[in-house]
């Protein structure tokens, strides 16, 4: 096997296998600033049992998001030394502000959040949550800017010898794709912590333990469930047409369009044969152009604009899309039941929705790594977009044989990792929140 | 033009500090770790120790992070070289990292597996802090290079004596660190145990730092007329001699200080001589990486300092406001 698909099989393992966990953090940390913002202001023991218990998921969480980190700041230089050469001028100050601006912060204080509730007054311990949640988020926004600079570089200018320059930190930083994308990113991770507290929670209710402190957290988590997918509906949709308008050729392998044409179709699912460039499916006519502009016959840029070689896997990038944006219906609908339920008082004794909720936990990891497969397939074959391609930026000096040995090698620790984690996951959920 | 090379040489100073930094303050997380077995007799004592590192450790191991970053964002082309060079070592150290990062938390709730846990515990911790000091110790003895800036030797030209020798003073250091801050920290038969090994670790530093500096200033004679080389014995022996005379005082608190001066001097030294070069080319001088042909460009540089000269203070402002809430002696009523 060739180097160049190793490396790129590697930093999608690792990446993927990341991203599952500062997914958990930031909503996890957005539901402790709530809960922990109501035990200030209720001074109710039921939030601060809700809060303990949470900052000691966060704990086991953040610890496998902040080792897996560590490897992606390596990668660039370790696979991909011939991209950070070309790109130091920009992606390094912005991995280099994600550190200082952001996670710093997180760090420093989730160390207070998970041992300081002993410590420090209920107003301190209280700034801490607030600081993990703004550290985190901080966090998340730097890389999002550095992947969105990726999808759509902006702010420079390539010099005489052809050099990529930084020429407006402010314009490399906010992108035409940085605040739509990071909008959509981190309602993801909200709906994949939203799901998680009502799985535990319903477990908990339908199980008749921990009482009071059950049903609150279950009541907060379908809360959010019920927001946050709605929320998500109208960041996806600001998302999807700032990638029609600047990157035409990942929209249009989103959908499987191949020709310019207005009235362009949506599908709801389908195949792309990519041989006979045709797409087959279930579709709402004219559907696509009636979402880009609200016009039935506004048109959408196909394929063909581009050259074949210039198309990233278009089957793999339209499956992808559309196995998230039909998570993300189900989502809304599962949420608003909830919402019904919890209106309407019968949430509680509900055993058959209850049942089902720690089955979705999965579910919004499955949407976010989906939704990110079509962001970073969709832009091959270009590392950035229109201006390198991926293939002229992977590592020169690592051989086939070493990255065969560093696969083997996180593949190893990353599925023992995760073993442990959902063990010790599944065995903090047992033990539950305290009981006084 | 020519003002650009006072911002090379200001990000040459910024990484220069935050990697010491990041040896001084993840160095005495390590040590703690490294020598968990020789200080901790029971379970609790154990306990006592991690205790001592559980709130802090992630925030040291940003200064990491943060210096790569910068490093990155200054002089990418040193760590595109290095990071793609020394491939193997590097994936050495990320296994060594990720099995010290998630032990610890493993280890608190996961107790059938306690033991396991702790040995990668230790094990991550003797691994990254020994081929830190190893990687260090090649990019300044010098490695072959390319015209085209790329790494040309492979894994085991890393471990020469040298090289090594950098790697052992400098996982000496890190043991004392991790003493030091035992030392503090601790109370009882625990501290007893801490002061002891402290006392075996300031010999032990005591020789490697000899032996280090007088490799140095063999292997570098253009170190003999490096005023900073003098100021780094310096500090690396007052530190000792003050750490020696802390000790027999049985001062809990100053001995941290001392050694943290002592290591120090040892980074001072590798600056001094490293300057104005990032990867010293060992075939040919005029492929070495130096902060001229390696940098980013003026405007780059000028951004980035402005986001650490307003981002670091803040940092660090909070950084002790954090230290001070957990000041005192560890304390193991919660969580770990």
């Amino acid at each position: 096997m060739d180097a160049l698909l190793l490396a790129r099989m590697q930093f999608a393992f690792t990446i993927g296998f990341h991203f599952l966990f500062p997914a958990m953090t930031l909503g996890t940390a957005l539901i402790i600033l709530i809960s922990e913002t109501l035990y200030l202001v209720k001074k109710d023991d039921t939030y601060r049992r809700i809060t303990d218990f949470l900052a000691r998921l966060l704990g086991l969480i953040f610890v496998v998001g902040a080792a897996t980190g560590i490897v992606m700041e390596f990668s660039f230089g370790t696979n991909w030394s011939q991209y950070s050469r070309a790109v130091g001028d920009i992606f390094g100050p912005i991995l280099a502000a994600e550190g200082v601006i952001a996670f710093f912060l997180e760090s420093v204080f989730i160390g207070v959040l998970i041992f300081g509730r002993n410590r420090v007054s209920p107003i301190v311990y209280w700034v801490a949550a607030l600081l993990v949640f703004i550290g985190g988020h901080l966090s998340a926004f730097w890389i999002v800017v550095a992947n969105s600079w990726m999808q759509t570089p902006a702010g420079y200018e390539i010099n005489a010898v052809g050099k990529i320059m930084l020429t407006s930190f402010s314009a490399a930083v906010f992108n035409p794709s940085t605040v739509a994308r990071f909008l959509h990113t981190v309602l993801a991770t909200w709906v994949v912590s939203a799901v998680m507290v009502c799985g535990i929670a319903g477990y908990y209710v339908r199980k008749g333990q921990h009482g009071e402190t059950a049903r609150t957290m279950l009541k907060l988590g379908i809360i959010l469930f019920a927001i946050t997918p709605l929320l998500q509906l109208g960041a996806a949709h600001g998302h999807a047409i700032q990638v029609i308008n600047t990157q035409p050729v990942k929209a249009a392998a989103m959908e499987g369009h191949f020709h310019t044409t207005r009235g362009a179709n949506i599908y709801v699912v389908g195949f792309v044969d990519e041989a006979n460039e045709k797409t087959y499916g279930i579709y709402i006519p004219k559907g696509l152009s009636f979402l880009y502009n609200f016009d039935f016959n506004s048109e959408i840029k196909g394929l063909k604009e581009a050259p074949k070689e210039n198309w990233p896997p278009v089957n793999l990038v339209f499956q992808s899309y559309h196995i998230m944006v039909a998570l993300g219906m189900i989502f809304i609908a599962l949420g608003l039941l909830g919402a019904w339920l919890l209106w309407t008082g019968k949430l509680y004794t509900a055993k058959w929705y209850l049942m089902g909720l720690p089955f979705l936990i999965p579910l919004p990891h499955l949407a976010h790594e989906t939704g990110w497969i079509t962001a970073e397939v969709g832009r091959q074959p270009w590392i950035i977009y229109g201006l390198m391609k991926t293939a002229a930026g992977a590592s020169v000096v690592v051989s086939a044989g070493e990255l065969i040995f560093s696969l083997l090698m996180f593949s190893a620790v990353y599925l023992l990792l995760f073993v442990i984690f959902v063990l010790l996951f599944v065995k903090i959920v047992k033990q539950g929140p305290a009981t006084s | 033009m020519e003002n650009i090379q006072n911002f090379q040489i200001l990000w040459f100073v910024l990484i220069f500090i935050l990697f010491t930094v990041y040896a001084l303050l993840d160095g005495f997380d390590l040590g703690i770790a490294i020598l968990l077995p020789f200080l901790g007799g029971t379970k609790e004592e154990k306990d006592t120790l991690i205790a001592s590192i559980g709130p802090v450790w992630d925030g040291n191991e940003v200064w990491l992070i943060t210096g790569g970053g910068a490093l990155f964002a200054a002089f990418p082309h040193a760590y595109a070289t290095a990071f793609s060079g020394f491939y193997l070592a590097m994936m050495l150290v990320l296994l060594a990292l990720i099995f010290r990062a998630v032990s610890m938390e493993f280890r608190a709730n996961d107790p059938a597996r306690a033991g396991l846990w702790e040995k990668a515990l230790i094990g991550g911790s003797a691994l990254a802090a020994l081929l830190f000091g190893v990687a260090l110790g090649n990019v300044i003895y010098g490695v072959p290079l390319t015209g085209q800036m790329e790494y040309a030797g492979s894994f085991f030209t890393l471990l020469r004596p040298v090289p090594l020798l950098f790697g052992l003073t400098g996982l000496a250091a890190v043991c004392l660190q991790g003493a030091c801050w035992a030392v503090m920290k601790t109370e009882g038969a625990l501290q007893e145990r801490s002061f002891k090994a402290v006392k075996k670790l300031l010999w032990i530093n005591a020789i490697t730092a000899v032996i280090y500096f007088l490799v140095l200033v063999v292997t570098f004679p253009r170190l003999s007329s490096n005023i900073l080389f003098y100021v780094a014995v310096w500090l690396t022996y007052a530190g000792l001699i003050a750490l020696y005379y802390s000790l027999g005082r049985k001062n809990d608190t100053a001995p941290f200080a001392e050694s943290s001066l002592s290591f120090i001097g040892l980074f001072l030294a590798a600056g001094a001589l490293q300057f104005p070069n990032l990867i010293t080319a060992s075939n040919n001088p005029q492929f070495s990486l130096t902060i001229y042909n390696s940098s980013t460009g003026l405007y780059t540089l000028q951004v980035m300092a402005v986001i650490a000269l307003i981002g670091m203070p803040v940092v660090i402002g909070y950084t002790v406001f954090v230290y001070r809430l957990f000041k005192g002696k560890a304390r193991t009523d919660n969580h770990y």
